[in-house]
Parts: structure tokens; C-alpha cells; sequence
């Protein structure tokens, strides 16, 4: 019996101790007509080998050469002690540190990993971490409601070039609540937002996306200072890598953003289809104790010794219940601990020379890319690692195409934006050599050159 | 000694780095006033430093790998390496989320078959993956049926009533989804005071939420009838999966009578806690909610090689919506899908059997080792409730001392204080994978802490004595807020 360590004598001996004739006496409190069948829709049990043959089969079906995709995750290169030391039994299968005295390894470790991205971001406190960026990001919306106190608005503008699945994500999310998302254009030329006054007046916060989904930069610092004079909070949604680059949000405009979440990933976490990853989430010391999710605070023990613990819980749904900030209990406590190692590893210079590194990929490859016939930059202004190419031909058929060649050359925006059919969001990091971003090139003349070529 | 307290200026994990030499004059001109200009205040450690220092934090905790773990409602058990071995294979870990569907089949069929497996165990008619946790799936369970009786123009129910043993999660996602919470109490032997029940359900009733097994240990045997009067009074019936452990195989929420439910992977398929997470939470839904699943979920072209896609708003036009950018904790699934092929349905089945077993006779043996059982004349499911308000209000030993002394022994601590509704309570759950000789082992200990609480209860009251720390003063750690470390003294 596969994790079952009973023997006969042990069962035998169990049921004595009970005074239960068989297991099946045990059940003898549920109505008899409710005691299910067999599960006969779930195949019999496989061996761990067998198990392995199967799925190596199937991991490999879904190999691809060269992946050029980002649009939210990230592909850098996750150094080798990181899953090594993640893998180990004791972070691995610890529960929730509710019992401090048992569990200072995980809250030490996460005290580190509030540290690091509250210096990171320029932000006064960082939390334990939410499930991931998108929903970090609807728990920021909710958490300006109710901590905005210049207004009782529950109206929340937000960049349209932020993700359209963060969106998506924050409309399901925020929507029971009542909060409306009032949606601000991009420049179709930039790709960038811009905002007055007026616009702002009333609304609880401005979220804005640093960079933006297009892979830009929009005037933050503006931005943040007419939103801030406004009465309106600013929820920042930032890219950690690219932090190591670029102006902080604790440091936009006069007072900097108010709430600060993004997408943890990059920070040595495998793409791994989606998740697990886990979503950052900083704010201002003052509103800390509108904050959802776990919080860690440094504290002393009975001899004064240093010591880590869960700290403001009175926040919490396991005391407050229906008053909680957050039905929210976990954090993403493993990916934290690899994110901690991650950024441990890498140190200042590590991290800058990652940024950079990808940064000046991205504007290796768009500078051949755009000097092939009809491939344009779809917008102008600064970027950082990713960018957006208008083609002479439809992105989707582009994707399929270079897919089929072993190439996944980036997202096609027609799939959120129909007037965006011919632009491809293109990502590079550090981990693209010089003759991938070649072998890109080549393929996408090669495709365009045959789609564009009279039959 | 923190990270931080190691670094020294200019030190480096060079393996690490990628040089970008030449660079640094051209960003600046790249990026104008958008570049940085403070220091980014990472530590600067060699890369033993990290491994030394993080091996050495890892061994300050407690973990299933280490240590029987009986924490109630949490089903700490075995997480088999051999699931967290597939789901590492590179062509998983580095499929990116965005990824084409023709190169995406092998991962899709897992998540297929795994949605088709979790319909079998609970008596669902579908299933969405997607939620990242239970208390995500509880959100996605709730939302479903407010958009159910928003469909049909039902608007004036409003309320969500819970048991008042519920977990917090409960009445923390009923206001998230905007309802108002309504507690109904539970009798003295653990089931839903169902007069109670019936004089809370009206036309403001959206639906109740429950769990059964209930979080008092024990099988709520009027389940029928419970799910009877809320339907009659037009409300939905929601299952909180937290304790679905106890009956896998045995008794499925949708032949009960429930409408949605959520599951926790994390628990009842065995992927790891992680510290903290990642969990995750799918919910499954009986026929009138299917149009309101969150997207996005897998489809199959059906037939002997069939082909898989997406099923996002598109095909799903009435969904709540999506709940994550991409797809829910995928990894972690995977691993429940593996789990699930390593046991079959036969294995599955035993679970429920063997947890129930395990938590009957650990109850039996604390009974007769001289504790008092919350419900002694209940079966035990997966778990029970110990109350030891009598040795509280005799030696002045309450749970929260039995379950620091219990980490001088080895063993982690059962959960404190809750449910509420039971004094000085413990509520321990072993899980099917611990042996008898484990659980007589955590028997034993508590009893010879039941004598030190007679003869010297000093030594409980100031457990732990054997671990890294003693008791923290969390009075300070909330009042002086030290969330992050900084260089300059405190003054």
C-alpha cells in the first residue's frame, strides 16, 4: 500500500485498542446511503517507475528550442544551489510557522526576504508574499479602499497598459466589493499613459505598470505627483529584475507610490507553466495595518535573545474572520525561500549585470529585427526587456510558424487587442546568446519572406 | 546572525554573474530619468556563505521530513518525492505559461486527466483547477453563487451562513464575495443545531457554507436534512474541502448534497506545504453552477488521441472570471496528478480508511492514557479534539504549554485553540501515512507531560526548553514593528 506503513498485526492490534470488528465500522456514523462506490474513474496505481517513463514522455512533447515569450514570466537563468536547498525536506514539507519556537528557520528567512524587497522597491515594509502578481495586485486595489482616508471612493484608475490578465484577474477579484476599474488609454503612439488632474479627482488610487505590458516606461514621477495631489493612493506594479535598473517606487514624484506589488518569478523561479510563483506586496509604514497576508516581525525571547514571528495578526482571517483584511492564509513560503536565495546569490552587481545583460539582448535583437522590410518598433520611449514589433504579416501566424521551426518567437497581441493583430511582444534575458538572437532573426525573415512571397 | 549581518562590501558570488561589461555607459543614455540612482541593498555574500547560511537556517525547523506533524485540519503527511520528481522534469519547468497549444499536449493532458479524476472523488460534475489555494477556491466557490442567483435575477440574497465551528476562512471570503455572515451554532455533540439552521433560512439565503467532516473531528450525520432545508429555502450549498481527507473514497460532498465545493491539494494530495504555500485549491461544482467555473480550464477533442485547448471567457462566457495571470499553482498540480497515478482509485480509497483509522485509535489511546476527549461519544474521523480544561484549571497547564512541550519531544504540535467553541482545546490530526509505532510514540510523550503538569508544571508552563529560542514576546513584535533589518542602531 503506496505510503501506508500498517502491517496486519498493527491493523489487528489498532482496531483492539478501538473495539472496532474492521475498519469499515469506523464509517458506521455516515447514513448508509450516502457510502460511495469504488472509484472506478481513477486508473489503478502505478508504479514510481512506470509514473517516471509516462511523464518523461509528456515533458518532453513540450520541449521547445528557444522561447522569446515573457508577457508576465520570465525566462533567467536560476542558479544551481537555489532548488537544490529549496528541495530540502525542512523548507519543503514545513507547514504554516504558527509554532515560532519550531519554525525560526522559515521566519528568519522570510524577515531576510522582507528586507531585500523592501530595499529593492524603496519601500518602508514588504509583506511575506501573496499567491502571485496579478492577484497581489487585486488585494492592492482592496487594500487602497480601505486605506485611502482623503476620499471613500471605490474607484480605481488603472494604466491600460497593464497586463490584460492582471486586469482580468483584479476585475474578478475586486468586483464583489463593488469597486469599480476605471480604465485610462494608452497613447497609441507611446504605448504610455498620461493623466490630469480631473481625471484623478475622486478615485481611491492609480495603479500604473513599471514597465508597462508593452515592455515601456511611463513618467512615473508625474504620474505619481498628480495622482498623490489628487487625494488618490499609487499602487505600483513593478518587475523586480528591472528594479536593479531603473527608479524605485518608493522614490516616484515627491512621496513616492503608496503600495507596490509585482510578479516575483523572475526572481530564480522556474516559468513552470504559470505558477507556483509568488506576487511581492510593499506599502508605506503607515498603512501597514491595512496590509493582507503574513506579515514577519523581529522580536526577543524570555532571555532577550533575537528571535522572528508572525506578527499583526489581528489583520488575519484565522482571528478576525469576517473583519479580516483578507480571507487570504498562505503565503508562497517555498518560492520566498527561493526568491531569498535568488537574490542573496546575485547580491547588487549580480542582479544589474542580469538587468543589463537583458536589456541590451532586447535591443540587439529589435535593431535586426527592424531592419527586415516592413518590421517596425510599434512604439516609441525607453524600454527595458521587452518591446513590441509591428510585422508586415499577422503576428499568429508568425508564432505558428517560427513555433513549427522549435522557435517561440513571442506573444501575439492580437489574442487581447484586435487592432494589435500585427504586433508581437518580444522578451530577451540574459539567458539568449548572441547566435539565438540570430537564429531569431533568421527564422523571422524566412517566415516573413514566405508569407509576403506571391504563391 | 541574519544574511545581511555576513555581507561585506564588494564581496561576490561571481559563478553568478553574466558580465555585462561595456554596458553601464550606454544605460544610462538608454534610460534617462527612469534610471535608478540609490544603491539596491541586496547582501553581498560569496555563494558558501548562502549555502551555509540557509542549510543552517533550514535545520531550525520543524518539517514532516523530520518530525510527526499532527496539526489538525492541515493533513500533514508523507509528500512523496517521486511526485515532486516529475513535475520537476525540465520540459515542465521551463514550459512558459504563454506557450502554443501544440507545444503544450503533454502538460495539458495531465491537468485533463487530473480535473476528470477530482469530478470522480467528489461526485462533481466539473471541475476548474485554477484557484491557488483553499482560500482561493472558497473565494472562486462563493462568486459562483453569487453569480448564480445574479443570473437569474434573485438579488435580494445576501447572506452566507456558517457554522459557527468554521474555519475563519469562511466568514472572511463570504464579505470578500459582499455577503453578510450569519453563524449558526452547533450542538453539544458537534452537529449544526439544525432548528437553528431552520429559523436562519429565508429569501435572504444565498447558501451555507460547511465542512464535513465538521472542524469539531466528528461526521455531520444530518447532512441530508441540513442541505434539504437550504435548498428548499433557494440557497446553494458550499463545501469547505479542508477535511475532505477523511472520507476520500468513502463518502463523496456531491452525493451529499453540495453544490460547489473546494479541495486543498496541499492536504489531501499530498504536495508539500512549503512553509507557508504554495497550496492549491480547485473547485468542483454539481450542475447548476458549471456555467460559472473560473477560467481558464482544459477541453478535449475526445477519441482515442485526443487533442487538448484552453477554455477561456470565450468558451465560457458566464465564468466568474480568471483568478490568477496564468494558470494556478500548475506545478503543484502536477504533482496531485502524480500523486493520484501513484496511488489509483484503490489507493485513494484506502486514504480515507487508514487516516480514520490512525486518528480513532490515537483518540482511544489519549482517552485511556487519562485526557478527555471533546466528543467521547463520537467516532473520530481523520481527527479529534482533546480539552484539557481541567488540567488547565488544576495545574495551571493550559494546550498552548502542552504543545510547547511537546517540541522538547519531538513532536510538532497539534493545533491550538481551535475550533473556537471547544476550551483549551487541542485538535490533532495523524494522517494515513504515520505508523503505530509513531503514534504510540506522541501518546507516551503526552502522558509523561500529563505527569510533569501533576509534579513539576514549571517545566511545561516554560516549554520549550531543547529548540533555537524560547517563547517570543509578541506583545513587542507588534508594538515596536521591526518588519525589515537596517544597519543603523536603534535608538
Amino acid at each position: 500500500m503506496p505510503f501506508i506503513p500498517h502491517t496486519p498485526l498493527d491493523q489487528q492490534q489498532m482496531l483492539e485498542v478501538i473495539g472496532a470488528p474492521d475498519i469499515e465500522a469506523l464509517f458506521d456514523e455516515i447514513p448508509k446511503g450516502l457510502r460511495a462506490e469504488k472509484l472506478n474513474q481513477i486508473p489503478a496505481g502505478i508504479s514510481e517507475m512506470a509514473l517516471g517513463q509516462m511523464m518523461n514522455r509528456r515533458a518532453r512533447q513540450d520541449e521547445v528550442d528557444l522561447c522569446f515569450l515573457g508577457a508576465g514570466a520570465y525566462n533567467h537563468h536560476i542558479p544551481a544551489a537555489i532548488w537544490d536547498l529549496v528541495a530540502r525536506g525542512e523548507f519543503m514539507t514545513a507547514y504554516t510557522p504558527y509554532q515560532a519556537e519550531a519554525s525560526q528557520g522559515t521566519l528568519q528567512l522570510i524577515y531576510e526576504f522582507q528586507t531585500m524587497i523592501s530595499r529593492l522597491t524603496a519601500m518602508e515594509v514588504a509583506n511575506a508574499s501573496v499567491y502571485d502578481g496579478a492577484t497581489a495586485l487585486a488585494e492592492a486595489m482592496l487594500m487602497a479602499v480601505r486605506a485611502n482616508k482623503r476620499n471613500r471612493s471605490k474607484r480605481i484608475l488603472v494604466a491600460g497598459n497593464i497586463h490584460p490578465q492582471y486586469l482580468e484577474t483584479c476585475r474578478t477579484i475586486v468586483k464583489p466589493q463593488g469597486l469599480t476599474l476605471d480604465v485610462l488609454d494608452y497613447d497609441p503612439r507611446t504605448g504610455r499613459v498620461d493623466l490630469d488632474s480631473d481625471r484623478v479627482q475622486d478615485a481611491a488610487a492609480l495603479a500604473v505598470s513599471y514597465p508597462n505590458f508593452f515592455g515601456g516606461l511611463d513618467p512615473v514621477d508625474r504620474l505619481t505627483d498628480i495622482a498623490s495631489a489628487a487625494g488618490a493612493l499609487v499602487i505600483g506594479v513593478v518587475n523586480p529584475t528591472a528594479l536593479a535598473l531603473l527608479k524605485p517606487p518608493g522614490h516616484w514624484g515627491e512621496n513616492g507610490a503608496d503600495i507596490v506589488v509585482g510578479e516575483g518569478q523572475p526572481l530564480g523561479i522556474p516559468m513552470a507553466s504559470g505558477g507556483p510563483y509568488l506576487g511581492l506586496m510593499c506599502c508605506k509604514k503607515q498603512i501597514v495595518r491595512q496590509m493582507p497576508g503574513r506579515i514577519i516581525g523581529r522580536t526577543v525571547d524570555q532571555r532577550n535573545r533575537p528571535g522572528y514571528t508572525l506578527t499583526l495578526q489581528a489583520r488575519e482571517q484565522h482571528i478576525r474572520r469576517g473583519k479580516a483584511t483578507s480571507n487570504i492564509c498562505t503565503n508562497q513560503g517555498l518560492l520566498v525561500t527561493a526568491a531569498t536565495l535568488y537574490l542573496s546569490l546575485m547580491g547588487n552587481e549580480g542582479l544589474r549585470q542580469v538587468a543589463l545583460q537583458s536589456h541590451a539582448g532586447l535591443k540587439n535583437l529589435v535593431g535586426q529585427a527592424t531592419a527586415i522590410p516592413g518590421v517596425q518598433a510599434r512604439f516609441e520611449g525607453p524600454v527595458f526587456h521587452e518591446q513590441v514589433l509591428e510585422l508586415p504579416v499577422l503576428a499568429e501566424v508568425v508564432v505558428r510558424k517560427m513555433a513549427e521551426r522549435g522557435i517561440v518567437p513571442g506573444f501575439d497581441l492580437g489574442v487581447v487587442d484586435a487592432g494589435l493583430d500585427h504586433c508581437l511582444l518580444v522578451n530577451v534575458t540574459e539567458t539568449k546568446t548572441g547566435e539565438d538572437i540570430d537564429a531569431f532573426i533568421s527564422c523571422l525573415n524566412a517566415v516573413i519572406q514566405s508569407e509576403m512571397s506571391p504563391c | 546572525m541574519l544574511i545581511y549581518e555576513r555581507s561585506r562590501a564588494g564581496r561576490q558570488a561571481r559563478a553568478q554573474y553574466v558580465s555585462a561589461k561595456g554596458l553601464d555607459g550606454q544605460i544610462a543614455e538608454d534610460l534617462g530619468e527612469h534610471l535608478r540612482q540609490s544603491e539596491v541593498g541586496l547582501p553581498e555574500v560569496s555563494e558558501l556563505e548562502t549555502v551555509r547560511h540557509y542549510t543552517n537556517l533550514s535545520a531550525k525547523n520543524f518539517a514532516i521530513d523530520r518530525q510527526f506533524y499532527p496539526l489538525g485540519s492541515c493533513t500533514m503527511k508523507y509528500n512523496p518525492r517521486g511526485a515532486h520528481q516529475v513535475a520537476s522534469l525540465p520540459g515542465f519547468l521551463n514550459r512558459h505559461p504563454l506557450a502554443p497549444d501544440a507545444n503544450s499536449q503533454g502538460y495539458m493532458a495531465c491537468l485533463f486527466e487530473l480535473q476528470n479524476y477530482l469530478k470522480e472523488v467528489t461526485g462533481m460534475q466539473a471541475v476548474s483547477l485554477t484557484p491557488m489555494a483553499g482560500a482561493q477556491g472558497e473565494f472562486a466557490g462563493v462568486a459562483m453563487i453569487r453569480a448564480y442567483h445574479a443570473k437569474r435575477g434573485d438579488v435580494q440574497r445576501t447572506e452566507i451562513l456558517v457554522p459557527e465551528a468554521a474555519h475563519g476562512t469562511n466568514p472572511a471570503t463570504a464579505v470578500m464575495c459582499g455577503f453578510t455572515v450569519r453563524e449558526i451554532p452547533v450542538t453539544n455533540d458537534g452537529d449544526v443545531d439544525l432548528e437553528a439552521l431552520k429559523a436562519a433560512v429565508g429569501p435572504a439565503t444565498a447558501g451555507l457554507m460547511m465542512t464535513n467532516p465538521s472542524t469539531c473531528g466528528v461526521f455531520e450525520r444530518q447532512v441530508q436534512a441540513i442541505a434539504e432545508t437550504v435548498h428548499d429555502a433557494g440557497g446553494l450549498l458550499y463545501y469547505d474541502g479542508a477535511n475532505l481527507n477523511a472520507i476520500l473514497g468513502q463518502v463523496r460532498p456531491g452525493d451529499m448534497g453540495f453544490d460547489v465545493l473546494h479541495m486543498n491539494l496541499h492536504k489531501t494530495f499530498a504536495t508539500p506545504h512549503g512553509g507557508g504555500g504554495p497550496g492549491s485549491g480547485p473547485v468542483g461544482v454539481g450542475p447548476r453552477l458549471v456555467p460559472f467555473l473560473p477560467t481558464p480550464m482544459v477541453g478535449s477533442s475526445g477519441g482515442e488521441s485526443p487533442t487538448y485547448r484552453w477554455l477561456d471567457h470565450k468558451d465560457c462566457p458566464d465564468s466568474i472570471g480568471r483568478l490568477s495571470c496564468f494558470m494556478g499553482n500548475a506545478g503543484i498540480l502536477l504533482r496531485a496528478y502524480a500523486y493520484a497515478r501513484l496511488l489509483g482509485g484503490e489507493g485513494l480509497h484506502r486514504v480515507g480508511e487508514y487516516a480514520t483509522l490512525n486518528a480513532n485509535y490515537m483518540a482511544k489511546s489519549l482517552e485511556q492514557a487519562g485526557f478527555t476527549l471533546a466528543y467521547p461519544t463520537r467516532r473520530a474521523t481523520h481527527e479529534f479534539i482533546v480539552s484539557l480544561s481541567k488540567e488547565a484549571k488544576n495545574q495551571g497547564v493550559t494546550a498552548m504549554d502542552f504543545a510547547k512541550r511537546l517540541l522538547d519531544y519531538g513532536f510538532h504540535a497539534p493545533t491550538t485553540y481551535f475550533p473556537l467553541l471547544v476550551p483549551e482545546c487541542l485538535l490533532i490530526e495523524p494522517t494515513e501515512t504515520e505508523s503505530k509505532a509513531e503514534i504510540d510514540g506522541f501518546v507516551s510523550a503526552m502522558a509523561q507531560i500529563l505527569e510533569e503538569a501533576r509534579v513539576e508544571p514549571e517545566r511545561v508552563t516554560t516549554a520549550p526548553h531543547t529548540l533555537p529560542i524560547s517563547r517570543l514576546d509578541d506583545v513587542k513584535a507588534a508594538r515596536d514593528l521591526d518588519l525589515a533589518f537596517s544597519e543603523v542602531a536603534e535608538g
